[in-house]
C-alpha cells in the first residue's frame, strides 16, 4: 500500500477505464477523487456503481462533465441528466437489479464465474441470459463484474489501508474493494494503525493499493 | 381522509412486532407513521439500515445516515448496519418478512408492474425486482384509478417486475388478497360499496358474501 496525492492517484487512470465508485446517491462516495477526475478531464469512462446521484453529486458530476460513456447501474431516476442522455443515445446504460449487481461484483471479487439468482426472470432482465435449475428451482445465470479501478471511501483508514465505514456510507465499498485490478481509498480520517480494532475492519489492508492522502 | 393515508393507515395493520420489513419510496414510507409508537418493528432501509427511523431534528442529520432516497434518518437503539451484499442477501434470502412496495398495474393473477413504462420512464429498478421476488410477504399499495384508468387489469401490460405473485393489494378502494390463483376482495375502502369497487376493476375479483369495510 501506498500514500499518494489526490492528484497523482487519479493521473493512473487512463482515459477508457472501468471504474467502480463506491456510493449510495452519493452517500459514500470519493467525492474528492470524483473531483479530480472532472479536473483532469478523463474521458470514455465505463462507470460501474448503485446509481447515479443527482447533478452535482457525486457520480452525478462525471454525468454532467459528459466523462461516461458506459454507466452499469440499478436505478437513476433520481438524476434526469443521466436519462436525457441515454434517451438522446449518448450515454450507454445498463439496468441491473441492486442485489444482482452487488452480487455480480462480490463473484468477480470472490473468484466465482457468477452466481444463480431468482431476480430478473421473467422480466427484460433475463434478455440473453442462460437458465440454469438447480433442485427444481430457476435461476438465471449473472456473470461476475469486475473493474480496472475501484475507487472507495471509507470513514477511517490507518496508515496501513485497513479499512472501516461509517453507517450507510458503507454500501457497496468494502464489496468493490475486492473486484477491481487497482484499489483506491480516500478517507473521512486517517489513523494511526491499531486505532481501528481487528474486529472492526471492515476491508483489511492488503487489498488496498494506494491511500489518498490528506489535503 | 386522502386516498394516500388510507392505504397507509390500512397497511400498517399487516405489520406485526418483531417483523422485519422493508418499505418502498412514496405511500409506502407514509407506513411507519401509523405503526403504534411501542410497536416494536425493524424497518431495513436497503442501501444498508435495520432500524430506520424518522427524520432527525433539525441540525441534526448526517450524511452518513441516510434511507435509500438519500435522505436523512436516525438510526432506532438496536439498528445495524451492513454493506449492500448483506443487504440484499436478508431481501432475496427470505429473511425480509414483509415488503410494501408502490404500483404502476395489478394484475388478477397477483402480477406486479412497478419500475418502467417503457418510451416515458426509465428510472431503473433498484432493488424493486429483488424485493418482490425475496421478500416472505408482498404488499402492494397503490391508488386504484390514474387519470380515470384502473390499475388493477385483467394482465398487466406493462413489463411485470418478478414472476412472483404479490400476496396482498390495498387501494383506498379495496383490500384484495392473492392466493390459490385467485384475487378475492377482502375488504372496501371506507364508504366504498362492493359495487364500486367492481366498476373501477377490471380484474375479475372473486367476491365473498360479505365484504367488510376496512377497519383503520
Amino acid at each position: 500500500m501506498q500514500t499518494i496525492p489526490v492528484d497523482q492517484s487519479v493521473s493512473m487512470i487512463p482515459d477508457g477505464a472501468s471504474l467502480m465508485i463506491g456510493g449510495f446517491m452519493a452517500v459514500g462516495t470519493p467525492e474528492r477523487l470524483i473531483d479530480e477526475i472532472v479536473r483532469q478531464n478523463k474521458r470514455d469512462l465505463t462507470v460501474i456503481a448503485n446509481d447515479t446521484a443527482a447533478p452535482g453529486q457525486g457520480i452525478g458530476k462525471l454525468i454532467g462533465a459528459r466523462l461516461v460513456r458506459k454507466a452499469i447501474v440499478s436505478h437513476i431516476g433520481l438524476n434526469p441528466e443521466t436519462q436525457r442522455q441515454m434517451m438522446a443515445g449518448e450515454l450507454e446504460v445498463e439496468l441491473v437489479p441492486q442485489g444482482t449487481l452487488i452480487e455480480r461484483i462480490r463473484a468477480a471479487g470472490y473468484g466465482l464465474g457468477g452466481v444463480l439468482t431468482p431476480t430478473g426472470l421473467g422480466t427484460p432482465v433475463e434478455d440473453g441470459k442462460q437458465r440454469v435449475d438447480v433442485d427444481g428451482k430457476t435461476y438465471l445465470l449473472e456473470i461476475a463484474l469486475k473493474a480496472d479501478f475501484a475507487l472507495v471511501q471509507a470513514f477511517l483508514a490507518d496508515y496501513l489501508g485497513n479499512l472501516s465505514y461509517a453507517l450507510t456510507a458503507r454500501n457497496f465499498n468494502p464489496v468493490m474493494a475486492m473486484a477491481a485490478d487497482t484499489v483506491i481509498a480516500s478517507a473521512d480520517n486517517v489513523v494511526p494503525v491499531g486505532v481501528i480494532s481487528p474486529d472492526h475492519v471492515v476491508t483489511p489492508a492488503p487489498v488496498v493499493d494506494y491511500l489518498v492522502a490528506n489535503a | 381522509m386522502n386516498p394516500q393515508a388510507i392505504i397507509a393507515r390500512r397497511i400498517a395493520r399487516e405489520l406485526r412486532p418483531g417483523m422485519l420489513v422493508n418499505l418502498g419510496i412514496g405511500i409506502p414510507t407514509m407506513v411507519a407513521g401509523y405503526v403504534p409508537k411501542d410497536m416494536q418493528i425493524f424497518f431495513q432501509s436497503e442501501n444498508g439500515l435495520i432500524g430506520t427511523g424518522a427524520p432527525p431534528q433539525d441540525g441534526m442529520a448526517h450524511r452518513t445516515l441516510t434511507d435509500a432516497a438519500g435522505r436523512p434518518v436516525t438510526a432506532l437503539p438496536g439498528a445495524s448496519t451492513f454493506d449492500s451484499a448483506m443487504s440484499f442477501g436478508l431481501i432475496r434470502g427470505g429473511h425480509v418478512d414483509l415488503t410494501v412496495l408502490g404500483g404502476l398495474q395489478v394484475d388478477q393473477d397477483g402480477y406486479l408492474a412497478n419500475w418502467t413504462i417503457p418510451g416515458k420512464m426509465v428510472p431503473g429498478m433498484g432493488g424493486a425486482m429483488d424485493l418482490v421476488t425475496g421478500a416472505k410477504r408482498v404488499v402492494v399499495s397503490m391508488q386504484h384509478t390514474a387519470k380515470g384508468k384502473t390499475k388493477v387489469v385483467t394482465k398487466c401490460t406493462l413489463p411485470v417486475t418478478s414472476l412472483r405473485r404479490i400476496d396482498l393489494l390495498v387501494t383506498e378502494l379495496a383490500v384484495i388478497a392473492f392466493r390459490d390463483d385467485r384475487a378475492t376482495l377482502l375488504e372496501t375502502g371506507p364508504g366504498v360499496t362492493v359495487d364500486q369497487v367492481k366498476a373501477a376493476t377490471e380484474a375479475a375479483l372473486t367476491i365473498p358474501d360479505k365484504v367488510p369495510e376496512m377497519t383503520l
